[in-house]
């Protein structure tokens, strides 16, 4: 019989992803022995260009990771939708624009006027020169990709068969993951979150959960936390209550805040808004102006609570008045 | 055409709601710019119901909830008065006015001043202007051609 065929993209993404992927270690031969690997830039020599010539939905399975950023992501999303049967957004920013979707705090303009006029790495006399999408030389012209001025999710793109949050998934996750589609068992209805937990990150870390009065916010580095007490409890922002589970709370049990790499929780389409309303149910004020001091304390929320997901919230992207 | 400010109102049920009831049976006129919407307690309004207003073209939200110590339901208002303030941070990170929220106590009995909240509301709307989000502009107008 023909081992079905797998494809891995990366989009706007870091690698890690594909990292995670390697990080089955001895079981990535399994997945090489069941699967017939037909495209996969990051590891394998396949060109877009095998791509296209491949018969429409000849392609199982495709793991893309990744934000939709430029005119090559967005190509290559839509063209790996036609070929592909069932397509997987992997990973927080295929998922919901990840790390790279913070660029929607700003405009193309700002990032632009930023990296090509004002750092200081600049060279002086390339100050002001922009990337063009087509330019001619002696030797020939050269087309390379636009970059768009707002960082999409893979799904508002196109249609997406099954989400995978993570950033990176967690391998064991990931292998849960391929383990069921190799079993041939059926696979849940289309939209499903796989690899993950229905509850929150809160659920899986084991630190103590006290009754929360807060009246005071602290930085990680600013005090010295107790180990097996709920991070919360002890005034550091930590995103697990408006954090899908799904990770075993791996940065909780380092003594680090929860990031909120896995998304929202089930039925949350809004990280950001949930952690408002988590947070102002603890905080122990009545008087406005106590209460505003103690937002003070609250250091950067729109980078903390929309670390991931910004891109895929409500608003999306900041408005530039 | 002149902008007409479209707001949207969350009245609690047992104070708000029930003050705007009787602004409207005491024929007191306010603009008709506030479409309400009952909530069970001013604590029930999910800070994603106000994201979402503004995303489905809000140019203004108003919370209206019982006077503190009032609440139906003891300390439902205790924490919009704490998450309203926060949503107006958020709402400013995203580049959205933070007047175009607003939260404001309003009792059974008090019908004027659910009209004088109303008018005041839609004056300052009105000054601001319109909200009109880009992305979300272009994609309705997308989903109204299609």
């Amino acid at each position: 019989m023909e081992k079905p065929k797998l494809a891995l993209y990366w989009a706007a993404s870091c690698g890690g992803c594909e990292i995670a992927v390697l990080d089955l270690h001895a079981k990535i031969l399994d997945v090489a022995a069941a699967f017939d690997i037909v495209f996969w830039p990051v590891a394998l020599d396949f060109k877009y260009d095998s791509v296209r010539a491949m018969t429409d939905k000849s392609i199982d399975l495709c793991l893309f990771n990744g934000a939709i950023r430029n005119s090559e992501n967005e190509e290559i999303a839509r063209l790996l939708r036609l070929k592909t049967k069932t397509l997987v957004a992997f990973g927080s920013c295929a998922l919901e624009g990840g790390i790279p979707g913070l660029a929607n705090l700003t405009t193309k303009e700002d990032i632009w006027r930023y990296v090509y006029v004002q750092s200081p790495s600049t060279v002086k006399d390339a100050v002001g020169i922009y990337p063009q999408t087509h330019s001619t030389m002696p030797e020939g012209s050269i087309e390379i990709p636009e970059m768009w001025n707002t960082v999409k999710s893979l799904d508002q793109i196109v249609d997406v068969d099954y989400f995978v949050p993570g950033c990176p998934p967690q391998p064991e996750r990931i292998w849960e993951v391929i383990e069921h589609i190799l079993s041939g068992k059926p696979l849940p209805p289309v939209g499903t979150v796989l690899g993950a937990g229905e509850k929150t990150c809160c659920d899986e870390c084991t630190r103590t959960r006290n009754e929360k009065k807060l009246k005071q916010f602290h930085r990680p580095h600013e005090i010295e936390t107790d180990p097996k007490e709920c991070l919360l409890d002890q005034g550091i922002v930590c995103m697990g209550p408006a954090t899908r589970s799904g990770c075993g709370a791996l940065c909780t049990m380092a003594n680090v805040p929860c990031r909120g790499c896995y998304g929202p929780p089930p039925h949350v389409t809004d990280q950001g808004a949930k952690m408002v309303s988590a947070l102002s149910s603890v905080i122990d004020a009545l008087d406005p102006e106590e209460i505003e001091k103690i937002l003070d304390q609250i250091v950067d929320p729109m980078g903390t609570f929309y670390r991931f997901s910004l891109a895929h919230s409500i608003l999306r992207r900041v408005e530039k008045q | 055409m002149a902008f007409e400010p479209r707001i949207i109102g969350f009245l609690c049920n047992w104070c708000s709601y029930t003050g705007a009831d009787l602004a409207g049976v005491s024929r007191i006129k306010s603009a008709p710019n506030v479409r309400v919407i009952r909530t069970m307690c001013s604590g029930r309004v999910d800070p994603a119901f106000i994201l979402q207003a503004f995303q489905l073209g809000a140019d203004g939200v108003i919370v209206m909830g019982c006077h503190l110590g009032d609440c139906h339901y003891q300390n439902g208002n205790h924490k919009t008065i704490r998450r309203m303030p926060f949503l107006k941070r958020l709402i400013q990170g995203f580049g959205i006015d933070p007047r175009r929220l607003r939260l404001e106590w309003v009792s059974a009995s008090e019908g004027d001043r659910f009209a004088h909240l109303v008018n005041e509301m839609t004056e300052e709307i009105r000054k601001l202007g319109p909200l009109n989000l880009s992305v979300h502009r272009e994609e309705r107008q997308q989903a109204m051609h299609a």
